[in-house]
């Protein structure tokens, strides 16, 4: 009797492992380059790219003024809870900083004074090579292979922050608390986030399905660009050509696709 | 032999049910955590991980330092430690279960904590983290259980578990690296990125985790039946006392690399935490503290007279055991984070549900070494008595 009841519990300790197991294989056997089994639904009108990216013309964006209706755009329509008082629990997706905070590796101590007090436009980079997506232990943020977008799944998220230590560029907000009653103006069209989930910006991917450019762009009026790294035609290709632009931090390889004029 | 778990005295008795009340204290606050979200501790958008990821990182280390006295038994046989060993693995095992309660507390979503098994992601350190720590929890269970019990029962235990044994050795140097391979692959965190993260934090484990082993047999010997033995806890003090030296040297190049080559992105952080960053300086007195504190317990463990006699031994383990957990509980994850990648301040203290939550965790690691080390010392006294 007593030894039949080991050997159960033994054959039962067995098949366990055995089932643990088999997701582990697979993901070896995958290599773990696939992204999550699921997709973002595009129509007709989709607009597509190898690697989208993202000019900001900062000669065209001189104050806080200018700014802010992109930054509202956004806010608006992804439903960021901007009513969030306390600054540790605050929710960006695009936000506004000065040059030596944007570009913490090409400050002057004499820098050009138009410059020194311009306001800049930090969001998600969308790194061709992203820190984030290589720390997530759970594939909720991962790159599209479609387009490059580095997009988040809110409900695989597990909320070990770990993509947050592995941004260099801060781009990553954290849901301490519930979300919801902070949010001004609810958008049924896009989903709200959960508490003990992180979000970004997903250079709004939603809006590309539908053939729609990113919200900011849309009203940026002109001063940021949009559009695909890889194709020479492309509106970034011929501003990259024609002017000098930064980036940053990208001596940390992680090649952000977001340029600035400066 | 979890009957030698249940028979004890009345202070055995009390003491399990303080250690009840404080895990109670700290499922009550914890459950307060779940409903509001993690907002109830004191980390923010720039300080994502706090108190519960600082403790955790520290007792990886204490669990990693229990091979302090598995290595010299089984492969120098160094026969003394044939007393202790089975105090280093169960040390061990109450390490891992806090790491891994430390680990739940901190997630946003724990409900989906399983996702990551499900979604096995080779690319991401901490899916490797998951698999040698709880590695390291099964080797010293099958381990520790399966020895003691041949003890017990006064004959050489299973063949099978000597390859068992070997794998745990190197195991436990892995369970530390993979911990530290968390923080120093992240571009951009320059605090961290240092290769010599990884042989850092071995050292202040190698420090951190023998000294409370010490305080542990000295408590034994003093209210059991059963004598770890001086020859034991001299020797533990040896490998503390170098342990120790190194962990301050360690700290001391980074210092040097730092300062002498003037770089920024790597004084800033080590400004912060000594000196303060934009008047900011809530760790400054901590980290003197630290540096103190193990300085101490470098002259302590050092000077054979002090290192011999158990009074100022137990002092040496008590300001070493301190001195570390500041150092890499405290400073090594605020002083990463602070200042953030857009190099402003944002300083990060722990709230007291958050205090709260990891003494409650620190409980539950406490009374499962309690009853581990019940039936440690029950079958010592048994065979030994």
């Amino acid at each position: 009797m007593k030894n039949s009841r080991r050997r159960f519990l033994q054959i039962a300790g067995v098949s366990a492992l055995g089932l643990g197991a088999k997701p582990m294989l697979n993901a070896f056997a995958a290599g773990g380059g696939e992204g999550p089994g699921y997709h973002v639904a595009t129509g007709e009108d989709a607009l597509t790219a190898k690697q989208w990216a993202m000019v900001i013309d900062t000669r065209k964006l001189q104050t806080a003024e200018a700014l802010e209706p992109i930054v509202e755009a956004c806010n608006k329509i992804h439903n960021i809870p901007t009513a969030i008082e306390n600054k540790n629990h605050e929710i960006k997706w695009i936000w506004e900083t000065h040059y030596h905070n944007a570009f913490t590796d090409k400050t002057n101590n004499f820098l050009n004074e138009k410059v020194a007090h311009r306001p800049f436009l930090l969001l998600c980079n969308h790194c061709e090579n992203p820190p984030c997506v290589q720390a997530c232990p759970t594939k909720a943020t991962f790159k599209r292979e479609s387009d490059g977008i580095v997009l988040m799944d809110f409900h695989r998220c597990i909320g070990c922050r770990f993509c947050m230590a592995a941004c260099p560029f801060g781009a990553r907000s954290f849901n301490f608390r519930d979300p919801h009653p902070f949010i001004e103006e609810n958008n049924k069209e896009f989903p709200t986030r959960m508490k003990g989930v992180v979000e970004k910006c997903n250079f709004c991917a939603e809006r590309l399905a539908v053939g729609k450019m990113p919200a900011c762009v849309e009203a940026s009026k002109g001063a940021i660009a949009f559009g695909d790294l890889y194709d020479e035609h492309s509106e970034v290709r011929e501003l990259l050509k024609e002017n000098y632009t930064i980036r940053r931090k990208q001596t940390l390889g992680t090649e952000p696709s977001v340029y600035y004029i400066v | 032999m979890l009957e030698l778990a249940v028979k004890g005295n009345k202070w055995y008795w009390g003491w399990l049910v303080v250690l009840l009340g404080v895990i109670g204290a700290g499922f009550g606050l914890y459950l307060m955590q779940l409903k509001f979200g993690l907002g109830i501790t004191g980390m923010s958008r720039d300080v994502s991980w706090g108190f519960y990821i600082a403790n955790f990182t520290y007792l990886v280390g204490v669990a990693a330092g229990g091979v302090m006295v598995v290595l010299p038994y089984y492969l120098h046989d160094y026969k003394a430690y044939g007393k202790i060993t089975i105090l280093g693995e169960f040390l061990a095992i109450a390490a891992i279960v806090m790491c891994l309660l430390f680990i739940m507390v901190d997630l946003g979503q724990p409900m989906r904590a399983l996702n990551v098994l499900l979604y096995p992601t080779t690319n991401s350190v901490l899916f490797y983290d998951a698999i040698v720590l709880n590695g390291y929890l099964f080797l010293n269970l099958v381990i520790g259980w399966n020895v003691l019990e041949a003890e017990r029962n006064g004959v050489h235990y299973q063949r099978w578990l000597k390859p068992l044994i070997y794998i745990s050795i190197p195991w436990a140097v892995s369970i530390h690296t993979v911990t530290a391979f968390l923080y120093c692959g992240l571009p951009g965190r320059h605090f961290w990125l240092t290769a010599i993260l990884a042989p850092r934090f071995l050292a202040s484990a190698f420090a951190a985790g023998p000294a409370l082993l010490i305080l542990l047999c000295l408590f034994i010997r003093r209210f059991t039946n059963f004598d770890p033995g001086k020859e034991q806890i001299q020797s533990l003090a040896k490998t503390v006392a170098y342990a120790i030296t190194i962990n301050v040297f360690f700290l001391l190049c980074e210092v040097f690399v730092a300062f002498y080559s003037q770089i920024p992105g790597h004084t800033t952080h080590l400004n912060y935490l000594f000196v303060g960053l934009h008047g900011h300086g809530a760790l400054v007195p901590w980290m003197w503290g630290s540096m103190i504190l193990m300085a101490t317990g470098i002259v302590l463990t050092v000077t054979p007279a002090t290192r011999k006699n158990e009074t100022s031994l137990m002092i040496a383990c008590i300001v070493i055991i301190m001195g570390t957990w500041i150092d890499k509980g405290l400073g090594m994850i605020s002083g990463g984070f602070v200042p953030n990648p857009m190099h402003e301040v944002n300083e990060y203290a722990p709230t007291m549900p958050e205090i709260g939550i990891t003494l409650g965790v620190y409980a539950v690691g406490a009374l499962v070494l309690t009853v581990l080390y019940k039936m440690a010392v029950g079958v010592k006294e048994e065979v030994h008595g």
